[in-house]
This record gives structure tokens, sequence and C-alpha cells, in this order.
């Protein structure tokens, strides 16, 4: 008896010892490097996501976890480009009709095939009002016949225009071309939900004992406010290409707290970085440091509502305001994460999208802060004519504040403005934004999807996110038909030309995305500007 | 004495009624509203978000359902933010994890307090009392949110001996960093009390006659020193732990513990309506219970005390 223990012990061990000496030497199939025996990818989250149901979330720290859950019709590579998803390919018709055809192998985790009936209820459940997604909005910006309707109500959801063909075959019907549909199409909101779960369990479906999702992981665990595990999903069509076996998110809301964890090991990747740290760990850890742009743009509203400062009515003000800011301060000095200075709204990045020459940013500063000063005395104000009291507001954070306080100061040395500034928690700030109560406000535009429209949308006269009410004709009208043009590029310069001579924004700068990663983790998607990254094409090498 | 509680357990329901009262009414003046986005919500699904949670409704309809609920069923209604919770399930899953790290806190800040305290006043001007009040100071002028990073610097970063964070269903190596920062200004407070509130009773007329009888030292202290020594410190220690059983915000947020503390602030700013209701009425009938527990402690210790 003792004896068979030894031996079933050292067969055991034996067997123990070769699977690992296997592992260890495996290699990754495309670049031959060797592969540690440690697959778990672990990064940190700012917050708590409030939801992991696709069709309900708005926000980016649930789009990090539901992008590995969940999988839409197309995806994207490590570039940002639109690659098959649940869809092996799709054709269209003047860019208003889109055929997707349905891979015969996609599977939900709990082993049902997907078919294009799934599609059909989960649009539909998205756009349905009785749904309350906050986010129905992306399914009517993506211009789906009767998207509108049904969100207003008027339309029952079944009349959402796509349709089954057959079972692999789903024809989606826009109400105007939209040549970027497909990019569109990969946000959450697009991603299918299985019906029979979310039926049987209600809103309790995406608990990790119910959820049944057709992503390359499945969820394990949401422990709230602390992390959240998911597992590889066997049942996922390209399971065999997933090399991380385990994805981990770490709850911590404090950015230095998540620095100095990141530091000790505990999880791969980190971001954002406490403002000013990034130049120190670039010095200090050159392989792990890295700063990608993001798709989204800082920048001051100025209220030109009929019943604002009759001074910010006056492009010249406008102009004078936004000449006496120094970017070059404000990202070289303050953020020192990667952020470029912007003196237009659309991110220099942004796909197809090439950045005007605008007169005021190829000057030099102090050229700018001559006009500037003209400008403002021959409105009546500065040094020596009436004192110009402006409010400023912006939402609480450290980093608002610095910039807010530096660019008043400028304002206040070279125009002689007096500025207050005031913060409001999140909430109270958007409500007063919303109602045009300010001055100038602090505001920030991220991309929906990687194409200047998700930029230039919000500059229209009556967008409800043009809080200041900047209005321009003819800006609206280049809106009007700029998505079937054949050359957005020329529309988005000529309204960033029109912007710029209004003055009806003043663009500060184009974020950046500082994060640091260990240097054992590869094929993360530096070049995908919407920083979307998808876990199942990571892997770890072995530490040499 | 049983009249007494009764009578103190029928104030307590009044008091708590005017604290969802008071709290409802404040938390409807501010602005703003749980499905506030930067980006708008369409009218008709804003309409049906509101219907969903029934703030169509006018104010006091939806406070007195709101009691009723609770007062009835328990049922602090469903979190606006985490769509698929109710508040019962967040309480249930962050409290227990806070009231384990107030619990061990609280023994530890009474432990290591009281025994500095009773050191401190024993060997009066030592430099075992000096020794003391130099840790109790520090121990005070450090709040938790700078310890907390600290902590985390040394015992991560540096020495690599403990996780910087998370809970994990509570395993030993969790808790000590989020105890250490917790308990240490409690325990600082409580060995300061015990300290001057010892020195006073150690020159009193009776310890004097105890002493001349002969006692030894430890049984003068530990017979008839420490129980009135005990009052001022036990006033303290009621509200310090519903203090530490209810959470704190910084050790949440610093050590991701998943207690309630980073609920309520992530509620407050969130306008989480429910779920601000659900915790301030769990803390206030916490609050309210220890005050309690201490009178009937003060009448049990000191028998001059009559109700």
């Amino acid at each position: 008896m003792k004896r068979r223990t030894v031996l079933s012990f050292t067969t055991a061990t034996f067997v123990a010892l070769s699977t690992q000496t296997a592992l260890g030497q495996e290699t990754h199939p495309e670049t031959g490097e060797t592969l540690a025996e440690n697959q778990v990818f672990s990064y940190r989250l700012l917050d708590q996501f409030p939801t992991l149901d696709p069709a309900l979330n708005e926000e980016t720290v649930g789009f990090h976890a539901i992008r590995q859950l969940f999988e839409a019709l197309v995806s994207q590579d490590a570039d940002g480009n639109v690659i098959p998803g649940v869809a092996e390919s799709w054709e269209n018709t003047d860019y208003t009709t889109w055929t997707f055809t349905l891979r015969e192998d996609a599977r939900w985790s709990n082993g049902d095939p997907i078919t294009t009936e799934d599609f059909l209820y989960s649009w539909r459940r998205a756009v349905d009002p009785a749904t309350a997604s906050p986010y129905a909005w992306y399914i009517e910006l993506s211009s789906i016949e009767n998207a509108t309707e049904i969100l207003a109500g008027e339309a029952d959801p079944e009349t959402l225009g796509v349709e089954a063909v057959d079972e692999r075959t789903l024809r989606v019907n826009l109400t105007r071309p939209l040549p970027f549909f497909p990019t569109i199409a990969t946000y959450a909101t697009f991603m299918p939900v299985h019906r029979a779960t979310v039926e049987e369990h209600g809103d309790d479906w995406t608990a990790p004992e119910n959820i049944v999702s057709n992503g390359a992981y499945v969820l394990e665990e949401v422990a709230l406010n602390e992390r959240w595990s998911a597992t590889k999903n066997p049942e996922y069509w390209d399971a065999d290409s997933v090399i991380i076996e385990e994805v981990v998110g770490v709850i911590i809301n404090d950015e230095n707290q998540a620095l100095t964890r990141w530091e000790a090991d505990e999880f791969d990747h980190v971001e954002p970085l406490p403002n000013g740290a990034f130049p120190r760990l670039q010095e200090q850890y050159p392989d792990e440091a890295t700063s990608v742009p993001r798709l989204c743009s800082y920048y001051y509203q100025i209220n030109q509502r009929p019943d604002a400062h009759p001074a910010l009515q006056d492009p010249d003000v406008r102009r004078a305001l936004s000449l006496a800011v120094d970017r070059d301060v404000i990202v070289d000095q303050i953020l020192q994460g990667g952020q470029l200075a912007a003196y237009n709204f659309i991110h220099a990045k942004t796909a197809g999208f090439t950045v005007p020459e605008l007169d005021y940013a190829t000057m030099t500063q102090a050229e700018r802060d001559a006009e500037a000063v003209e400008l403002i005395d021959a409105a009546g104000f500065g040094p020596d004519g009436e004192v110009l009291e402006l409010e400023l507001i912006y939402n609480t954070s450290e980093s608002h504040r610095q910039i807010a306080t530096i660019i008043s100061q400028m304002w206040k040395q070279k125009l002689g403005v007096d500025i207050t500034l005031t913060n409001y928690e999140w909430t109270t700030y958007l409500d007063l934004r919303k109602a045009g109560n300010f001055d100038l406000a602090r505001s920030g535009w991220c991309a929906d999807y990687n194409e200047g429209s998700t930029f230039t949308k919000i500059l229209r006269t009556d967008h409800e996110n043009n809080d200041g009410k900047y209005s321009n004709p003819e800006i609206d009208a280049i809106l009007d038909t700029v998505l079937t043009s054949d050359d957005p590029n020329a529309d988005y310069a000529e309204i960033e030309r029109l912007l710029a001579a209004d003055m009806g924004i003043i663009p500060i700068y184009h974020y950046a995305n500082a994060f640091m990663l260990d240097s054992t983790i590869k094929g993360w998607p530096y070049n995908n500007a919407e920083n979307n990254w998808y876990v199942k094409d990571f892997y770890r090498i072995a530490a040499e | 004495m049983t009249a007494y509680i009764l009578r103190r357990l029928a104030v307590a329901i009044p008091t708590l009624l005017l604290l969802i009262v008071f709290s409802f009414v404040l938390m409807e003046a501010a602005p703003g509203s749980p499905f506030d986005t930067e980006r708008g919500v369409p009218p008709q699904v804003l309409a049906n978000l509101e219907a969903k949670y029934g703030l169509d409704r006018p104010m006091i309809e939806r406070m007195g359902t709101y009691i009723w609920n609770v007062v009835t069923r328990f049922d602090f209604g469903p979190s606006f933010t985490y769509t698929n919770r109710t508040v019962n399930d967040l309480i249930e899953q962050g409290f227990p994890i806070t009231l384990t790290y107030g619990f061990w806190s609280f023994v530890v800040a009474v432990l290591v307090g009281g025994t500095l305290g009773i050191a401190a006043a024993v060997y009066h001007n030592s430099w075992l009392d000096y020794l003391a009040v130099g840790v109790s100071i520090g121990a005070q002028v450090l709040p938790n949110f700078v310890m907390a990073p600290i902590l985390v610097l040394i015992f991560t970063l540096w020495l690599g001996w403990l996780p910087g964070g998370g809970w994990r269903g509570g395993q030993v190596e969790y808790l000590i960093l989020p105890v250490i920062a917790l308990s240490t200004s409690y325990m600082a407070s409580i060995a300061r009390l015990t300290r001057s509130s010892m020195l006073e009773v150690l020159n009193a007329g009776f310890i004097r006659t105890a002493r001349a009888k002969g006692l030894p030292m430890r049984r003068v202290i530990f017979r008839h020193a420490l129980k009135p020594a005990l009052l001022p410190v036990i006033s303290y220690l009621g509200p310090a732990f519903v203090g530490m059983i209810t959470g704190s915000v910084v050790i949440d947020i610093f050590f991701s513990t998943g207690g309630i503390g980073q609920f309520f602030v992530s509620a407050a700013l969130a306008r989480d309506y429910s779920v601000i209701m659900g915790i301030t009425i769990l803390v206030g009938a916490l609050t309210i219970f220890f005050n309690l527990v201490v009178d009937v402690l003060y009448a049990w210790i000191d028998p001059k005390i009559r109700y």
C-alpha cells in the first residue's frame, strides 16, 4: 500500500514535471517567442463598472471588460482596422444596405449556435425604450431604419431595419449611406446577448453564475469595488489561437496607489498615470512606459447664448482669449504624458484626418500674445480699458484645476482679464453646463468611433452637447453632407477653418494615454487609436 | 434597566424616521440626477428610466413608499448605478467586509491603545511613558489617508511582504494593512484617554488606601483602578466602534477592499439615491444601537449611575 502511494506520487510528479517542461517550451505559433507558463493578464480599473450588459454599457471601464466577454459582428485588429468577428464577411450596396454573413462555428459559451436571430433580438432590445439603455442613441447614430422612431416610442422595436435573410445572413438597412457602419458596429451596443438567459434571469443575467456570452472569455467572478476575472471560453470559435488563459481586473480608485502596486508587480497594466509622473517612469522603465494618442479633445466652451456675457459674442474677444493660451506650457510642463497641443478640435490622430493649417497654429507664442493684446484693447477691455470679468467652471479634479489656474493666470497677466474659477463635482457641473450657467466651461469630448464626424457633430448649433450654443450655419450645412462626401477630409478641414475663424471654442490639447505595461506582455494594440484592446490577442513571453 | 432600554429603543424609531426624512430631502435638493451623463440621454429613454425607478412620482409619495418598503419588507430598493443589483445586495456584499476589518481594527486599537495608556500611566514620567505618548501622538497626526500609501510603499513595494490591496474573501494577508491603517488613529486616542484617566484614578484616595494595605501593584491596577479609569474610554469606544465597522472610505479606496464606505461615496457622487439612503439608515441604526450599548455598559461598570 505504502509502496503504491510512493509510486503513484512519483508518477504524478513525473507527469506534472513533464507537462511543465512541455509548457515551458511552448512557443508562439507565429513569432516563435518562448511563452511563459503564467498566462494570466491582469490590469487596473479606475472604478467598478456599473454593468456588463453590452446594451446598457455607456463607459470605457465597462467596455474594456465587455470586449473580452462578448464579440460583435466585427472586431478590431491591433491597428484598429475592422476585422471579422462573429461575421466572417460583409458587403454593402451604396453604403446603405449592409449584409453580414455569420461564421458557421460561432457559438455561445453554453454551446448554442449564434444565429442572425440573436442579433435581431439584441439590437431591438438595445434600442427598445423599455430596456431604457442610456446608450440607445448609439443605435440611432448608426442610422438603422426606424431606430429614431422606436427610441421615441413611436414605432415597435420589431420594425428596426434589420432582417434575418436566413440563419447566417443578416441584412441591415440604413436611412442614409454610412461608409463606416462596420466601425460603428464594433461597439458594445451592437454585441449580441443570449436571449434565453436574459429572459430567464432578467436584470441578473450578467451575474457570473448566469451569464452566457460569446467572446473569448467567460466571466468568472465580480467582487464589487475589488476585482473581476474571466477565464478562457473553450466554445469561442477561435479558442485555439487564444493564449492568455485568464483576465483579471483589479479596481483601484487612487492613481498613485495604483502606480505603486503596479511597481510592486501586482498587475501587468495600469492607466491613467498620475499627472507629471510619466517622465520619471519613462526613465526608470523605458520598456514599459508608453504613451499613445487617445481620441479625445480637451477644450473650453465659450458661452455664446443670447443671454450670455456680451463680450463673448465678439469673435475678437474669443480669439484674444484663445491666442493667449500657451498650450505648450500645458502639455510640456503640467501634463507631461505625450499629449498634443491643440489648435483645432478633431484629434490629430483620427483616421483619415489631416490637421489643416490654421493661421494661429503656425505663429509663435509671442506673436499670438501680441495679437491677443491688440484684439482685447480694440474690444475696449485689457490693461487700459474696462476689466473683463469671467467665470470659468470645471469639474473637480486636480488636473483640471491645474490647467484652469494656469490659463487664468495667462489671461490675467497678458490680457488683464479677471477669471473666477469655480469647481463642481461631476453631476452638478453637468447640470450647470447644460443649463448654460457659465462664461467658460472646461469640456472634453471622446470619439465614439474612429472618424472625424464623431467630433464635428457636436459643433452643430442644436447639438445637445454644444452647451455654449456656438452656431455657424456654414458648419451646419457641411455637417449635413459630410458623411456621404467624396472627400470628407476637405470638409473637416473647412469646418476647422471656420471654427478657428469664429473661435467658437478654445481647443487646448489632444489626449494621450500614458500607461505602464509589463514588458513580458506582447500583442498590445499600440496603434489602435481608440485604445480598444482585446486580451485574446495578447500573450506573455517567458522572462529572460 | 429593561424599562430604560425599551424607552431608549422607542426613541430610536422616530430618530431613524427623522434621519430618513432629512436625508431624503437633502438628497433631492442636490442638483443633478442619477441619469445625468455628459452625452445626455434621449427624452424617451430618460422617461423610461424615471418610470422604472419611480422618479416620475412626487417626492412625498416616493418617500412614503420608500419608508413603507423599508419598514415592512426591509427592502431598500434597486441601485440606480449598478443596474442589476439591489441595495440589499450591495450591503450584503460590502458590509461583512467592512465589519471584518472594522472589528479587527477595533480589537487592535483597544488592546494596543489600552496597554500603551495603562503602561504610560503606571510608569508615569519614565521612558516608557514618553515612548507611549510619542507613539500615540505620532499615530494621531498620521491620518489614514497618509498612513495607507506609506504602508503600501513599505510593505508592498519595498519589502514585498503583503499585497497592497484587495480582499480575496478576507484572507489574513489582505487584512493586515487595512487594519493597521484604520486602527492607528483610534489606538492613539484610546492610549491618550486611558493614560490621563488612569493617572487621575491612580492619584485618588481609594487607590492610595489599597496600596497602603500592601496589595501588589498588579492587583491594585486591575482590580481597583481599571474599572473607574475605563469610564471615559468607554464613552469614546461606542462611536469609535460604529465608525470602524461602518467603514472608512479611505480604507476602501486605498485598499480596494470592496467595503461599503466606497459605495457610500460613489453613490453620493452618482446620485444613486437608494444606495445613499440604504447606507445612511444602516449607519444611523448602528450608531443609535451602540450608543445604547455604551450607556448600558456604563451602568454596569459604575454602580453610581442610575437610570
